[in-house]
Order: structure tokens, then C-alpha cells, then sequence
């Protein structure tokens, strides 16, 4: 079939669960169902774990991006329509798609990155941090996955301005006490919006009576300050209009606390309005990270050699509870149904076929043309793995530096909100910058991760490129090689004081798309354009019940759980 | 450390705490057999550490120790490392201890035994103090030791201010932090203050840039998280610091510069009933001298009085403080006129004149340096006689038909003239307060914003109220929107109403004396039919007002008679600058004891009083008391505590206020304490007594 060197068969052949790409959620739902006692076969096509959560080196991330940016139809093979050997198969063909676009690499030191071009450990899901109170640390306390990773503390978060300054924001009352840039009376309201919340949020917890320590103190004024249930409904934006805030404070709290995406003033443009109880709950995560884990100064920390560590965490986890593990497959699956229309198997390139109640699939898997499909309506079940016209779309950049945006701050965070950098930006930019402390490239070196939500590319671009010329000074035109430039946006000639330098550079385009499922095959998400793993762990965790109803995900086995995790922080 | 919630012991732990316990006793008992047998050997002193670890609150062996070392040292005195080795130890086993109880005075007070022997260095303390305030930022004890440390070792104030700036930054709810920078910034502003007065050094920063540096810090607190009461103390207290004057002043005095005073001849001295203003009925009558702060050094060779005839013999001036021998805010003398030396046609001119030789200094120990002059006019009158030969005798009724709105401008424009003159004016104090004004009004102006919350409206009347202290002369402002917050305090805050009430009293006070008119409107003529109107006294009426606080004393030197009833006084600490009273009413207010009249004892003009409708014995604990030292070691002067004719010891307190008064009227029904056996004890102790209770007495 192929001149690749033939792999030895896997053996046994029939399984419980076959989980085909490593990221994070199929890595989640291997090490669930491994741990649940189901045999796990977990496959990967490349030669490392995580898939779209991984970190890679310099050169691994230009061919894992190149390879996978190519037009999805010169992949499709040519054996598709292959028919069955056994006539009460019906076979649907799958083709791996590129959930990637529009690379675009510039490199302005290429000699100083030669050098240590494989000490990077590049995130390709990036900017991504985690919120020490969320979803992802519990269920990596649940799991144990937490022993195989360690985390830095992100030392500060700035809101940033078209001139390239960052204000620290102003997230509890320590730095609300020390800010310099809000008047008093801006202190005191926002101060007194978090009180708010948390008042609320206390009065909650009360009613529920998960929280009784808490009630004990001062329960009159607790239950008086909830958030009336319309209020709650109502957007987010409104009630903090309500609470006669002013824009400063309103953008402070809407993009760099609740961490709103997109533009929530224009209510036309945008399509995800956040609602105040869901703003509430955000504020709710990010006040309970600070200070949960005694040695993150903020609410956020990054894993130590990149976010890459996370699924492969999951996977060992998957690995110690039995789960097998195949990299580097050559995959181009067939799905294998019996006549009745029941998903049997999967086929691989080899020719080796395996058998399995459940599929998970990597979201790079889609099926192809209709034609080529035996029956129509067994193709019709599938239709969530056609690949879909994803019209959302997260542009990413990663910029990489020898200066800190902020002096003796390694990593940080800095948030773009909508209009910020020109009046027609309508999303939220998030930049990470991840120092060399963190394991990821050389020491006195950084890496800058940039993202932004849109519907067109070039837009997207666009604003990458505003934030990026904000931020950083780019070399000389003539000095770089660069591969593709981009006409529309002009960069500064020659570094600018203070700012850092430019070194190398990658833009390219990530499609979002969501899980989906039909009987025994499901599709895992995307990465998607927030900044945290909330919404992918939500999705992970919903799919994963979905697929076993009945069982429960790492069910607890010792109390002493939170002490591994945190050991973990240092 | 703050804010945890005890949790019961477990069973389990109960069974360890008894092993425990058992243990400990063995180890103690070991340890007091080698205390009383002076047995100071290795084994000896590491049974103690051992002990102290487990407790260490046991002070006998931290004594114990303490007497090791002694001993040991003196062994080894010449070789410093076995010096070393010795106190080293010590440290150790402090530290071990402190590990176990981190509040132990014990522990924390051998340590500073330990420093005081010059061992140990400032940055092993101050290291081992961040440990201790990583883990509790906000405790007195690691602040105490501290503030040792840092004075021990001479650490620069500005480190120590940094250091309680990072500890705020961290937590801008440290009481203790802010406290200490309380402590080095009043030691700054004095030394600021002396050399401000040296002509200030260039490039030292001034009191005021210091001020105005702090007041930034505390706003930013305040504003940030207004609940929090830490930063709500500094602020207070920076207050202080702004408007408190250094320098003592005279603020006020009787007589009144430029007054006239009217004395009767001699041959109508005993006959004469006049209780009119400026007229005296006695010829011995008080000059009074009000500072703005206690000061002391008030003599005859610090003030001299002069006046057109011989005196004869120096002036004793007396300080009207309880608590205080030595020192007073205001101090009163008694001038005696010798019958011989004044003749009826002429007018003496009287002068006193205040610190212009040395020795007035503030309790602060800033010297008076503003000598001031007050002179006066003393007339000899010749008053006839009142037809109603008694009527000096006659009962004064406090019911308002016997009182006639006072009519300015006929009898005695002398009123009108000193009501103008009440205040000394400084002129240092107007200069001086300028940059105090400023930053008062600056910082008024940035409150105003908070006004929607406690804190804010509370700061905003503070500030208002302290912006009317600086300028003493002008008329003071905003006192209607003082009244007001406080008025809403009230309201919104009713566990802290007397606070508030308190306040809004001693505004109002001042609303009400602050200008001519508002004083000549609480004027009132008392009229009785057994007197005539010429000898109608003149009464200020500060009845029905609500207050519950005296104040303002310093522009009421001059009333006679004083109408206070029917208010919600507890206490009328204060009065006691007011010389000239002979008739006070206290009815109907909330007085729970006759020590909260203590100051009635200063008032030797005093003839009429009524003190009826309080709650005076209706609280068998006094809480005033407790600010009293015992009644036996207390200064009741030569006393003729003579159990015989004191029908009760219960009596005490009435005896020990009301004793040596020359009372001819005295109301005190209506209290718990009235029996007859009471009015028996005052009939008694009181021999000058015509009226009590309305009925005349035998």
C-alpha cells in the first residue's frame, strides 16, 4: 500500500475504547476509561503527544504546521474507495484535514536560532494558562495526572494600550491599594463591585449550605446583597452599567477579569453576550485562584515544559491503568460498519484492522466526499465529521525575543480589549509571555504567545499585528528573511527604546470546532480561543459521559489527593 | 493566625493531651527540684529547654535560665566563644519556643534579655521576624520585638517606614503596620517640629510634605476598601497630627481683655445681693487663663498681674485638673482686694501678662513663646440696697416663665462688648495653620466623594470639624452639614450612636458660642418675684438642646448662671474653667453617679445647684469609678472622712464632690439615691444650706 516500513501488528486487536490523536481530551477520556477499567488503545499519527495540544521544538512546529496547512484535498488518498473484502462491511474513509492556515513564519535572527532552535518547546494551543481553582487542576488532583507536571505562577497581568503601556490590573484589593493609574473614587467602585460579587457569591453558597463556615458571619448583610435573579440574566455589560461603572473599570472587569472575548458593548456585533451570572461565576474562578496554592502569586499558572506536559500527563496516567499506546502510525482510517449499520472497527494504513465498541477521533478526522460512500445513509449518522465551514476561526501568533516586555517579569499576561488598539477591534487580544524560567526556550530568552477570535483571517492578522507592534520592535526589513511579509501592515524601522526586539516570528490561523458524536463514534474538540481550559475540560467531561453514562470519571481512591497537588507548585 | 476557626479537639488528640500532661509533670517536677537546689549543670539547663519547648509559657524557667546564663557567664568571661556558645543557645531555645507558641511573652521577653546583652545581629532578628510575620503579619508581639530591634540596633526610621509600606502593600489590613508608622512618623514630626523652629535645614522635608506624603497612603486605603477600619485609626490620627498645635497658646481668659469690671464699695460689700454681669458681689474674684492644651509652670514669676494698687502678696495659681497636679489646660487664680487701697470715684487698670519670662511649657515639652497681655478696668460701684432684705436667700426656680429673653443695648453694654472679645487672637496661630488648612481642604474635597458610606461621611465631619478648629477666631462653617452627618450617622449606625451623639454636641456647642448673636439669643433674665429687676441675674439657657457632651468651655468663662437641664449629659467634665458660676442647673439629664460631677468640687462660687431627675445611684456599678483611683487613696485632702456624722459609707462619692461647697440651694430629687436619710447626710454636710429639695432648711 505504501513504501513506509511496515509496523509490527498491534496485538490484541479488539478493545473497548479506540482513542486515534493525543490531545488533551482524547488523552482525558484514555486515562478515564483506562482508569474505569476498559481496555484502551490509544494511537497517534505523530511522533509526539498532544496533537493540537502540544509543544513543540522550533523545527518540529514548521513541519507539523506545514504538513498540516497544506489543502486538505491533496491528502485525500487515493485508496478511499477501496471496497470491503467481506460484503457485509460497508467502509467510510477518512481524511485528515488541517485544522490550520495562513502560516506565515518570519525569522530576523536566523543564525542565534539555529543554535537552540530545538530548545524551544512552542505551544501550539497557545496562549493558554490555567486558573489555579479550575476545572482542569481538580480534575488533574482526581486523576494523579498532577504528579507528572509542574507549574510557574504568571507574575502579573497588565491591560495594554495602543502605545505599548500596560497597566497592571487591578484584580484584588492588594493591588487595587497599590494601583496608580484609577483615580480613588475608581478604586472604591471597583472595590466595591468585587464586594458585591462576593457577597453574592457568599449568600449563595450560603442558601446551599455547602459554605457553612462562611454564613456563620454576618448572614443578615450576606443574604441582602445577592444579585436579584433578573440581574443575573440580564448581560453582564448591563448590570455593570447598573452598578454605575465607569468604561475604564467596566473594560477592566469584562476583558481582563471575566476574560469576555468578544466586544460585549456592541451587542449587534457580537454573538456571545456574557451573561452576569455566567460573569459572576468567571469572577467567582478568578478570585478563588488567588492564593490557592501558597507559591502562585496570581490567579494563573503555566506548566514547566510547556503546555504540551498536560495531555502527556493524562497519557502516562492512561499508560500506568493499562491503556497501549502506538505513535507514529500511519493511520488514513477506515471506519468498518457491519451491515446492520453498527460501527465495528477501524482499518488501519497498514491494513490491519481493529475492533472496538467505542472511537474517539482526533478533530483533524474527516470523512470523505459523499460519493465515495457506499451508503447514504449511513454517511447521513456522520455528517458531524464532514469537515464542517468552520466560520470562527482563532488567529495565533508566537513571537519569540531575548527582553522581557516587563523588566524582571517572566511571565505575564497582557489583555487587548475590544477597541483598545483600534476602534474596529472587536475582539479580545491575549498575549502570554513565557520566560525562560518556564523551561521552554533558553534562559534570557522569551516566548510571546498572541491570540484573537474572528471571522476572517486577515482581520485577525491585523490585529495580531497591532498588539505585536505595541509590544515589540522589529528589526530591520532588510536584515530579515522573512518568508512571507505582509503588505498591509508596515512595522517601525529599527528597534524602539524599551521595546523588545523581534526575533522570530509564526502567524497562523486555527479552525474552532466543537465535539460531536453519533452512537459509538465521537469527534474530540478543538483547541479552542480562550485563554484557560475551562471550556475544553466542560467538553471533555460531557463527552466522556455521554460515551459512558454509567460510569464515574476517576473516581476518588485516597483523600490524600490535594497534597500531590500541591507539591506539584514550586 | 486571624480569622480561623478553633476547632474542637478530637477524641483522640484528648487521650494525647493526657499523656502529654503527664509527661510535662514529670519534667516539671524534675525542673523546680533543680531550681530550688541551684543545680545550673548541662543536663540541668536542657531539662528546662526541653520544658520550655513543650511550654512555653512556664515563666519560672525562663527566670531559670536566665540565672544559668548568669552563672555560666561569669565563669567564662574572658573567652568570647564560650560567651557565644552560651548565649547562641539561648536564641535557640527562644526560637524553638516560640515555634510552639508564637504569642509567648515569655519567650519573646528572654529574647530581648538576650539582645540587651549585645549578642545576636539585626539581620539574623530581622530575618527571623519575616519568618514569624510571613505567618502572621499582623501580630503585636513580632511588631514589639521589632520596634526593639530596630531602636536596639539603630535602624533608620526610613527603612522601618519602608518596611511597614511593603507590609501594607501586602495587606492594607495590618493594624500593626500602620500603628508603627504612627510611632516613627510622630518621632519625625518632632524632630521636624525642632527643626522647623531651628529655622528648618534645606532639603529636610518638611512637616507638612510628610503629612501630606501620609495622607496619600491612607486615601488610597481608605478608598480602596472602605470597610476596613485599620486604615480609619491613621487617618484619625493623622488628623490629630495636622491640626494639633504645637505651641501652647491662650486661647481665652477672664476677665476679658478690655473689660470693665464692676466691684462693689465696701460699705455695701455684705448687703449687697447684685448678681448682675461684671458686678461682683464679693471682692475677691478669679482671673482665669484657658490654653489650648495642658501646660504647666503657670506661677507668679511666669504671669504677672499689675494694677494700680498694692497687692501685697503673690498669686497662687492653681491648675483645674482632677487627674493632674502639676499641669491644666486652664488655670485660675483668686484676686483679693484689699478694702484700703481702692477708692469708689476711681478706675484701676489691671494687666496681666502671660509667659513673657520662661517656664510655661506644654506636657510635650514645647515652651510658651507667645507672651500675650490681657488688660481690664475694675470699678468700685455703690449698689443700694435691695428693698427684700432675704432675697439673697431666696429660692431660684429654673421654670421657664421665671426666665425674660435678654434685651441688649440698655443695661449692660458691656455684654455686647465682651462677647466680642471671647477669643485671644494669635496671631501666630492664624499664619501658622495655613498649610494646615490647605491640606484639611484639600482632603475634604477628595472625601466628599465617599459620602455614600460610613467612613466617608464620618471623615468629611471630622475634617470639617477639624478645619473650624484651626481658625479660632472666624466664625466656623459648614456646622450645619456637621450636624447633619452626624445626624445620619446616628441613624446608620446606631451600635455607635453615643460616639456620634457625642460629636454632634460638641458641634453644636460651638454652633451655639460661636457667634455674639447666638449666645445673646440663649441669654435670658432670671425673674422672681422676690427680686427686683434691677438685680435680675443674667442666665444662659443651654437647656433642651439633646447634647450629651460639654464643650466650647473657652467662650463660656464669663456665665454666672448656667441652665443645662433637660439634656442627655453624662458627664460635665470640663465645667470646671467656668469660675464664676453660683447657678447651675442640671436637672433631667442621664448623670448615673455624683463622681460624674466631679468637677463641681472646682467651683467655689457654686450657691445654687440642681441636679434633680438624673439617674444619679440607679447604677450600682459606676463605671466612672474605674477612672478614679480607690476613695481612700484618693486626694480628698485632709480628710475629715468622719464616719461618725456620714450616716454611710454608701455616701461617699456625694461626700467627696459636695464637701467644703458653700451651697445655700441644692434640688436632688428624682434620683435613685434620694432618702431621707440622704437629704439627712447633705443637711449635714452641707451647714450652708437654705433650701433643699424646695423646702427650707432648720
Amino acid at each position: 500500500m505504501s513504501e513506509l516500513p511496515q509496523y509490527p501488528p498491534i496485538d490484541p486487536t479488539t478493545f473497548d475504547l479506540i482513542v486515534i490523536g493525543t490531545g488533551l481530551p482524547e488523552s482525558v477520556i484514555a486515562a478515564a476509561a483506562s482508569t474505569s477499567g476498559k481496555t484502551v488503545l490509544h494511537l497517534d499519527p505523530n511522533p509526539f503527544y498532544g496533537s493540537h495540544f502540544a509543544s513543540l521544538s522550533i523545527p518540529e512546529f514548521n513541519s507539523f504546521l506545514n504538513s498540516n496547512s497544506a489543502p486538505p484535498a491533496s491528502q485525500s488518498c487515493p485508496e478511499t474507495a477501496c471496497p470491503s473484502d467481506d460484503p457485509n462491511l460497508s467502509i467510510i474513509n477518512l481524511n485528515c484535514r488541517s485544522l490550520y492556515s495562513d502560516l506565515e513564519i518570519s525569522s530576523f535572527s536566523p543564525t542565534l536560532l539555529e543554535e537552540c532552535s530545538r530548545k524551544f518547546l512552542l505551544d501550539l494551543a497557545g496562549p493558554r494558562v490555567l486558573f489555579c481553582a479550575d476545572k482542569a487542576i481538580d480534575l488533574m488532583l482526581k486523576s494523579e495526572a498532577s504528579q507528572y507536571v509542574e507549574f510557574k505562577s504568571i507574575d502579573a497581568s497588565f491591560i495594554g494600550d495602543g502605545d505599548g503601556a500596560l497597566l497592571a490590573v487591578p484584580d484584588s484589593r492588594a493591588a487595587i491599594f497599590k494601583d496608580k493609574s484609577l483615580s480613588l473614587i475608581q478604586k472604591n467602585q471597583l472595590m466595591r463591585f468585587l464586594k458585591l460579587v462576593e457577597g453574592h457569591l457568599r449568600a449563595t453558597a450560603a442558601s446551599v449550605g455547602t459554605d457553612v463556615n462562611q454564613s456563620e458571619k454576618g448572614e443578615e448583610r450576606e443574604t441582602a446583597s445577592r444579585i436579584s435573579v433578573e440581574d443575573l440574566e440580564s448581560p453582564f455589560v448591563d448590570f455593570l452599567t447598573k452598578m454605575k461603572l465607569p468604561a475604564k473599570i467596566k473594560s477592566i472587569v469584562l476583558y481582563a477579569i471575566a476574560m469576555a472575548d468578544r466586544d460585549q458593548e456592541n451587542k449587534e456585533i457580537s454573538k456571545q453576550v456574557l451573561k452576569t451570572k455566567d460573569g459572576v461565576d468567571r469572577l467567582a474562578l478568578y478570585q478563588s485562584s488567588i492564593g490557592r496554592f501558597a507559591n502562585a502569586s496570581g490567579p494563573f499558572i503555566y506548566p514547566i515544559y510547556g503546555q504540551g506536559e498536560l495531555p502527556q500527563a493524562f497519557c502516562r496516567r492512561a499508560a500506568v491503568k493499562g491503556c497501549i499506546y502506538v505513535s507514529s502510525v500511519e493511520i488514513n482510517p477506515n471506519l468498518e460498519f457491519q451491515s446492520s449499520g453498527n460501527y465495528k472497527g477501524v482499518k488501519l494504513a497498514s491494513g490491519q484492522e481493529l475492533f472496538s465498541n467505542k472511537l474517539l477521533l482526533d478533530p483533524a478526522f474527516t470523512k470523505s466526499s459523499p460519493t465515495s460512500s457506499p451508503d447514504d445513509s449511513l454517511c447521513a449518522r456522520f455528517d458531524f465529521l464532514t469537515a464542517q465551514n468552520v466560520k470562527s476561526k482563532v488567529v495565533k501568533g508566537i513571537c519569540i525575543t531575548k527582553s522581557s516586555l516587563k523588566p524582571d517579569v517572566p511571565n505575564l499576561l497582557v489583555l487587548y480589549p475590544p477597541q483598545s488598539l483600534y476602534p474596529e477591534q472587536s475582539t479580545t487580544v491575549r498575549v502570554l509571555q513565557i520566560g525562560g524560567n518556564s523551561a521552554i526556550c533558553p534562559m534570557g530568552m522569551f516566548v510571546i504567545y498572541l491570540s484573537a477570535s474572528c471571522e476572517d483571517v486577515a482581520e485577525g492578522k491585523k490585529l495580531l499585528n497591532r498588539a505585536m507592534s505595541a509590544l515589540l520592535s522589529f528589526p530591520d526589513c532588510s536584515e530579515s528573511s522573512s518568508i512571507a511579509s505582509d503588505e498591509n501592515v508596515s512595522h517601525p524601522v529599527g528597534a524602539e527604546e524599551g521595546k523588545p526586539t523581534l526575533l522570530w516570528s509564526a502567524l497562523y490561523a486555527q479552525e474552532l470546532q466543537t465535539t460531536g458524536q453519533s452512537d459509538c463514534i465521537a469527534s474530540s474538540p478543538t483547541p479552542d480561543g480562550d485563554l484557560d481550559y475551562n471550556s475544553v475540560f466542560h467538553a471533555t467531561l460531557e463527552l466522556f459521559q455521554t460515551m459512558y453514562p454509567d460510569t464515574d470519571l476517576f473516581p476518588a481512591t485516597n483523600p490524600s489527593d490535594e497534597h500531590s497537588g500541591e507539591n506539584a507548585e514550586s | 493566625m486571624h480569622g480561623r476557626p478553633r476547632k474542637p479537639l478530637k477524641p483522640v488528640d484528648e487521650a494525647a493531651v493526657a499523656a502529654k500532661a503527664e509527661k510535662l509533670r514529670a519534667l516539671q517536677s524534675e525542673f523546680l527540684s533543680n531550681h530550688q537546689n541551684k543545680i545550673y549543670s548541662k543536663e540541668a539547663v536542657e531539662l528546662s529547654a526541653k520544658l520550655l519547648e513543650i511550654n512555653p509559657e512556664l515563666y519560672t524557667a525562663w527566670n531559670y535560665r536566665k540565672l544559668a546564663v548568669q552563672q555560666n557567664l561569669a565563669q567564662c568571661e574572658s573567652d568570647p566563644e564560650s560567651v557565644n556558645s552560651i548565649l547562641d543557645e539561648e536564641l535557640k531555645v527562644v526560637e524553638n519556643a516560640l515555634r510552639q507558641n508564637f504569642k509567648s511573652y515569655g519567650a519573646w521577653h528572654h529574647r530581648k534579655w538576650v539582645l540587651e546583652k549585645g549578642h545576636s545581629s539585626m539581620d539574623k532578628e530581622l530575618g527571623l521576624l519575616d519568618k514569624f510575620q510571613a505567618m502572621d503579619a499582623r501580630n503585636f508581639h513580632a511588631w514589639n520585638y521589632r520596634r526593639f530591634v530596630a531602636a536596639l540596633m539603630k535602624r533608620s526610621d526610613e527603612d522601618e517606614l519602608e518596611h511597614t509600606q511593603n507590609m501594607i502593600d501586602k495587606n492594607l489590613s495590618n493594624y500593626s503596620a500602620w500603628h508603627n508608622r504612627s510611632n516613627f512618623l510622630s518621632r519625625n514630626c518632632s524632630v521636624l517640629l525642632s527643626n522647623l523652629m531651628k529655622k528648618a535645614a534645606p532639603g529636610f522635608t518638611s512637616k507638612d510634605e510628610v503629612l501630606t506624603r501620609e495622607y496619600e497612603l491612607v486615601r488610597e486605603a481608605l478608598f480602596t476598601d472602605e470597610d476596613d477600619q485599620s486604615g480609619w485609626f491613621y487617618h484619625l490620627w493623622l488628623l490629630d497630627q495636622t491640626v494639633r498645635s504645637e505651641f501652647p497658646l491662650l486661647v481665652s481668659s477672664w476677665p476679658v481683655e478690655g473689660s470693665d469690671i464692676s466691684l462693689p464699695a465696701a460699705d455695701y460689700l455684705d448687703g449687697c445681693a447684685s448678681m448682675n454681669v461684671f458686678h461682683y458681689s464679693s471682692r475677691n474674684f478669679p482671673l482665669v487663663l484657658y490654653f489650648n492644651q495642658s501646660v504647666r509652670g503657670v506661677n507668679s514669676s511666669t504671669v504677672s498681674v499689675s494694677c494700680g494698687f498694692n497687692l501685697n502678696i503673690d498669686l497662687i495659681w492653681k491648675p483645674l485638673s482632677s487627674t493632674d497636679s502639676q499641669s491644666a489646660k486652664v488655670w485660675a487664680t483668686h484676686l483679693a482686694i484689699p478694702d484700703a487701697e481702692l477708692h469708689s470715684s476711681e478706675a484701676y487698670q489691671v494687666e496681666v501678662k502671660v509667659g513673657f519670662s520662661q517656664g510655661i511649657v506644654s506636657t510635650t515639652g514645647v515652651a510658651y513663646s507667645h507672651p500675650s497681655q490681657i488688660s481690664f478696668q475694675l470699678h468700685l460701684q455703690k449698689t443700694p440696697l435691695e428693698s427684700g432684705q432675704d432675697s439673697r436667700f431666696g429660692r431660684i426656680q429654673w421654670k421657664d416663665d421665671c426666665f425674660a429673653v435678654y434685651e441688649p443695648g440698655s443695661a449692660e453694654p458691656d455684654l455686647v462688648n465682651l462677647l466680642d472679645n471671647l477669643t485671644i487672637k494669635n496671631e501666630v496661630e492664624s499664619t501658622a495653620s495655613t498649610w494646615q488648612a490647605r491640606i484639611i481642604d484639600d482632603e475634604t474635597n477628595i472625601f466628599r466623594d465617599l459620602l455614600d458610606c460610613k467612613i466617608g461621611k464620618l471623615t468629611v465631619a471630622r475634617l470639617l470639624t477639624a478645619y473650624n478648629s484651626l481658625r479660632p477666631l472666624d466664625k466656623p462653617v459648614h456646622c450645619k452639614e456637621v450636624l447633619e452627618l452626624y445626624s445620619e450617622l446616628m441613624k446608620l449606625d446606631p451600635s455607635h450612636y453615643q460616639y456620634y451623639k457625642d460629636n454632634h454636641s460638641l458641634v453644636l456647642l460651638q454652633q451655639v458660642t460661636s457667634s455674639k448673636e447666638s449666645l445673646l439669643s440663649r441669654c435670658f433674665h432670671y425673674r422672681d418675684s422676690t427680686l427686683s429687676t434691677n438685680g435680675s441675674p443674667l442666665c444662659l439657657r443651654l437647656n433642651n438642646l439633646a447634647i450629651s457632651q460639654l464643650g466650647s468651655f473657652e467662650k463660656l468663662l464669663w456665665v454666672q448662671m448656667l441652665d443645662l437641664s433637660n439634656n442627655e449629659l453624662q458627664s460635665i467634665e470640663g465645667l470646671e474653667a467656668l469660675q464664676l458660676l453660683s447657678q447651675l442647673c442640671l436637672s433631667n439629664n442621664k448623670f448615673r453617679s455624683f463622681t460624674a460631677l466631679e468637677s463641681l468640687r472646682y467651683l467655689k462660687s457654686l450657691k445654687v445647684l440642681d441636679i434633680s431627675q438624673n439617674e444619679i445611684g440607679s447604677h450600682s456599678i459606676d463605671t466612672t469609678r474605674y477612672l478614679f483611683r480607690s476613695p481612700l487613696s484618693h486626694s480628698v485632702g485632709s480628710c475629715d472622712w468622719n464616719i461618725n456624722y456620714l450616716s454611710s459609707e454608701t455616701y461617699w462619692e456625694a461626700f467627696f464632690v459636695l464637701k467644703d461647697m458653700g451651697l445655700t440651694q441644692l434640688d436632688v430629687a428624682g434620683n435613685a439615691i434620694t432618702s431621707k436619710s440622704f437629704n439627712v447626710f447633705l443637711e449635714k454636710l452641707l451647714p450652708t444650706l437654705k433650701w433643699l429639695d424646695g423646702v427650707e432648711v432648720n
